[in-house]
């Protein structure tokens, strides 16, 4: 029985890692920028980042829909499995409604997403001041409830790599990372 | 005498030819917008206050005149963050350059009611010729134009320094105009 993440579901879990973990800083860090080109290249970006996620997202689900992931050992007590796959799937959620709303949020400001700057995404609500503004909350509240689960998600990875010293982490590195 | 007569006869016939000189301007019903792109993606804003002073009688283009003035204070570019931004030194500098003006300088006929229109565009102290496609239609006594024109926002340093980044905001501008306006009755 493999033990193991499949390579596509490894490089698709570090590459929306990566991508989250360069979008959200830069989300905070810039809509309290003076208007600038820079700020406008920045949310440009912001915004190119957060339509990759869900488009990688839309592959992970389809891989892990026709690769099921490997078993957690029966040394996990029952308790942490299940808490390990509420955090998953909460990720899973998160990582489509953070982009989306978002999405949704620069339809309603009347600012359309067009990723990369060449392809235009379609507005799924209109231009719409107090929508934007609520979305606006919503993009952020959601933000901060996915910032909570990646800090829950990295320390259960911590305690199993530092304190069980047990192998569950290194099914999701790449092969020479294997302890 | 017969002078008096063709003098009289002129005078007598002058109002019906003042009535197809479209020279009232309705702001109200009135519209000025403009297209932008901003990091490839298409935006637009309009201005609400603008003034108009026309002569326009499709039979007598030779004499036709129109002088557009556009207070750019009133410009709307759809998000209040642009709008503070945009009346700012770097662009319009609404301080020092408080309107923008077209002045035409000819008509010509295009056929099917088309009409190009030529004239001298002032914004920021610059003044730039530009030539703009509309169409004129009338019934009665009211007349609409509808047209547009494109612009070089760097022609007239609209975004400086920084902003002059064409990447950012794109040089081209596209205006469009929806003018209505009335034959005024002969005051006569």
């Amino acid at each position: 029985m493999d033990t193991r993440y499949t390579s596509t579901a490894i490089v698709l879990h570090w590459l929306v890692a990566l991508l989250i973990f360069a979008a959200f800083p830069l989300g905070f860090y810039m809509h309290d920028l003076p208007l600038s080109p820079t700020k406008l290249h920045l949310y440009s970006y912001h915004k190119w980042l957060g339509v990759t996620v869900l488009f990688l997202l839309a592959i992970r689900l389809a891989w892990r829909g026709t690769h099921r992931p490997p078993a957690l050992p029966d040394s996990i007590p029952a308790w942490q499995q299940a808490a390990s796959h509420i955090v998953h799937w909460g990720l899973y959620v998160l990582m489509l409604a953070v982009p989306l709303s978002g999405w949704l949020m620069s339809s309603a400001k009347g600012f359309q997403t067009v990723w990369f700057g060449v392809l235009p995404l379609p507005d799924l609500v209109g231009k719409d001041k107090a929508l934007g503004e609520a979305l606006s909350l919503v993009h952020t509240g959601l933000n901060y409830v996915l910032l909570a689960l990646v800090v829950l998600h990295v320390a259960a990875a911590m305690k199993h790599r530092v304190i069980d010293r047990d192998d569950i982490v290194s099914r999701m590195l790449p092969k020479g990372g294997r302890s | 005498m017969m002078r008096m007569v063709f003098l009289l006869t002129a005078w007598l016939l002058a109002p019906v030819a003042q009535a197809a000189t479209f020279n009232q301007f309705l702001p109200a019903e009135s519209r000025l917008t403009f297209d932008y792109q901003q990091m490839g993606v298409n935006l637009d804003g309009k201005f609400n206050r603008f003034q108009a002073q026309l002569n326009f009688d499709p039979a007598r283009l030779a004499v036709a005149q129109a002088r557009i003035d556009v207070d750019l204070a009133s410009i709307d570019t759809g998000s209040e963050e642009g709008n503070d931004a945009v009346v700012g030194k770097p662009w319009f500098n609404v301080k020092d350059f408080p309107a923008a003006s077209f002045v035409s300088t000819g008509v010509k006929p295009l056929g099917n009611g088309r009409y190009e229109v030529s004239g001298k565009l002032s914004i920021k102290g610059r003044s730039v010729p530009v030539t703009a496609s509309a169409t004129f239609q009338s019934s009665g006594n009211r007349g609409v134009f509808d047209g547009s024109f494109t612009i070089k926002r760097l022609d007239y340093a609209i975004g400086e320094g920084e902003w002059a980044d064409l990447g950012t905001v794109a040089n081209g501008i596209q205006v469009h105009f929806h003018f209505v306006v009335t034959a005024a009755p002969s005051k006569k």
